[in-house]
């Protein structure tokens, strides 16, 4: 009850501060499983994409969040659960013994290490990589979340980016592309959010947001993770030309 | 007939006012609705389009009056303290728009902060509360000078004038202009009965609107010579002068509604025309130097915005102007 008033509360206020349109090019909001990936320029983002969501959509698409930022506070913990139905995912890769990656960056979305998908010669079918992933993977919670049939929203640059153009795509996308060929993947791009609240800031500004989402992207047989990747991050920046 | 208006009382001839509004813009849906029932003659696709396509335009047009008329109405219902709030979100949208446009960098954040939650609303109690005095010089002069302070602190140099001089037109035309709309509300006149001011805020927007729409129609008929193409194409003097004239004579036609005699009317409403045309045709340059030519095209495209700026432009022109200058004019 209390998160359903909560819900509306935000969804009001920001409609209110940035208008949260959604533009549908590529594909029509549909209830079908889905991967929305998107640019991450700020926290807001996962709020901002939550909103643009149509009203059927949005109650079975669980966005990702951070688990260090967003449970910072029981209250921060409270939203993300109860009012976005969200999956935390560890920023860090549990990592191996030896190298922490440097200090913990701002990464949220698919999570950056995790073993590399083992050799690649012969691809394994999508069941058997499901199976060989370890549940310490940063992508185990997101594997689960698909396997019970809800869509999933992801930031694969896996940190917030600074400049204009989104920073390279983290593997995880692949990978989930790879277990999950039935998933549709579908592009989209924020825009403005940065510019309502940027880093280090605590009050909003209205300034008009809108997401578009692009075409559907399809794992080609045989199609290598850099090239794909790339070409994610390529209908990703597409996007803000529409 | 005039005898009998004359009887009721302020809030039933208001009353009636709105009546004769909203009964107008019925018979329009009305025959706009007829004219859609007509099967239309299966020449080729062009003109099929074409038709589509004004149809469209006559339904958003009518969109926005009944919106429009009804904001009012319920400003009006709900009395001056609701009007005033009303107008205030106007404001609010409209400067959210201009700032969407205007690339500001993150230093201006904490500028953009104020402006939108500590200017607009204080602004607008200022307007509420009656200190006409303090209003008309809050954001000229206080917060001219403090904005710019919070923008420097924020220890970024890059484009300053520029930046400081999009944010303080931004809240001049949406803030300080609008907020003068309800002022009007609340101006009373001596020998008036109070609650007139509804009368005024009409009579403004009438005769603005007129001027612009007429304006508008004339260029589209009679098309010549743009005075600054790069600008505008379609502004020039002749439909420019016709459209203020037609303004000015609806307002001295309406000045039954308002405390000026005929002469006095017409006078105030040509001066009102010529602030908002040319007030449009201001924030017209302001759109092609941002590239964009409405603000609710690029809406389309990029931010979402809905063009009210584009609506509401003229008025925030014409207001001020036109509220000083009465308050000069009737020593207020």
């Amino acid at each position: 009850m209390l998160a359903k008033l909560m819900g509306f509360f935000l969804l009001g206020l920001v409609r209110v501060l940035t208008g949260s349109q959604a533009r549908w090019y590529g594909c029509p909001p549909k209830a079908e499983q889905r991967i929305y990936f998107a640019n991450h320029q700020s926290h807001a983002d996962l709020v901002m994409i939550w909103a643009a969501l149509p009203e059927e959509l949005r109650s079975i698409t669980r966005p990702i969040a951070a688990r260090d930022y967003w449970t910072k506070s029981p209250f921060r913990q409270w939203i993300t659960t109860a009012v976005f139905n969200a999956i935390y995912v560890e920023r860090q890769a549990a990592p191996p013994p030896t190298a922490p990656a440097g200090p913990a960056a701002d990464t949220v979305g698919a999570p950056p290490g995790g073993p590399d998908p083992a050799p690649e010669t012969p691809t394994p079918s999508p069941e058997a990589l499901r199976a060989a992933l370890p549940d310490t993977d940063p992508l185990a919670p997101l594997v689960r979340a698909l396997e019970s049939g809800d869509s999933i929203i992801i930031f694969p640059e896996g940190t917030r980016g600074h400049g204009d153009d989104p920073q390279p795509f983290k593997s995880g996308l692949f990978r989930l592309a790879q277990m999950f060929p039935h998933v549709v993947l579908v592009p989209a791009w924020i825009n403005n959010v940065q510019r309502v609240i940027p880093k280090g800031e605590v009050v909003p500004v209205p300034i008009l947001c809108s997401v578009t989402f692009g075409a559907p992207l399809q794992l080609e047989p045989g199609e290598e993770r850099r090239p794909f990747l790339d070409r994610a991050r390529r209908a990703v920046m597409a996007l803000r030309e529409v | 007939m005039n005898a009998f208006l004359r009887s009721l009382t302020t809030t039933q001839q208001i009353g009636a006012l709105f009546l004769v509004v909203f009964g107008v813009l019925s018979l329009f849906t009305l025959w706009g609705f007829v004219r859609s029932l007509r099967g239309a003659p299966d020449d080729d696709a062009d003109a099929a389009s074409e038709r589509k396509a004004q149809a469209r335009r006559l339904r958003a047009l009518l969109q926005t009056s009944w919106a429009m008329a009804t904001v009012f109405w319920v400003g009006w219902v709900l009395g001056d303290t609701a009007a005033t709030v009303l107008f205030a979100l106007v404001a609010f949208f409209a400067l959210r728009e201009f700032i969407t446009l205007s690339p500001t960098r993150r230093g201006d954040h904490r500028s953009l902060v104020l402006a939108f939650f500590l200017v607009l609303p204080l602004q607008f109690v200022l307007v509420g509360t009656r200190h006409f005095d303090l209003f008309t010089v809050f954001i000229p002069v206080y917060v001219f000078l403090a904005l710019p302070v919070v923008s420097a602190l924020a220890n970024d140099p890059q484009r300053f004038l520029e930046r400081s001089a999009k944010l303080q037109w931004g809240i001049m035309v949406c803030v300080y202009g609008m907020s003068h709309v309800p002022a009007l509300l609340l101006l009373d006149f001596p020998g008036q009965e109070p609650g007139r001011g509804a009368f005024l805020v009409f009579y403004l927007v009438l005769a603005v609107q007129t001027c612009m729409v007429v304006q508008h129609l004339l260029g589209r008929r009679f098309p010549h010579k743009p005075v600054a193409p790069q600008v505008s194409q379609s502004f020039q003097w002749a439909s420019w002068l016709a459209g203020v004239a037609v303004g000015g004579l609806v307002g001295g036609l309406l000045s039954f509604i308002t405390p000026f005699k005929p002469g006095q009317a017409l006078g105030m409403a040509l001066l009102a025309c010529v602030a908002g045309s040319l007030g449009h045709l201001v924030m017209k340059a302001l759109k092609r130097d941002r590239g964009i030519t409405s603000w609710g095209m690029q809406g389309r495209s990029v931010t979402g915005a809905g063009g009210l700026l584009d609506r509401v432009d003229a008025l925030c022109f014409a207001a001020p102007v036109f509220f000083h200058s009465v308050r000069w004019y009737f020593g207020l």
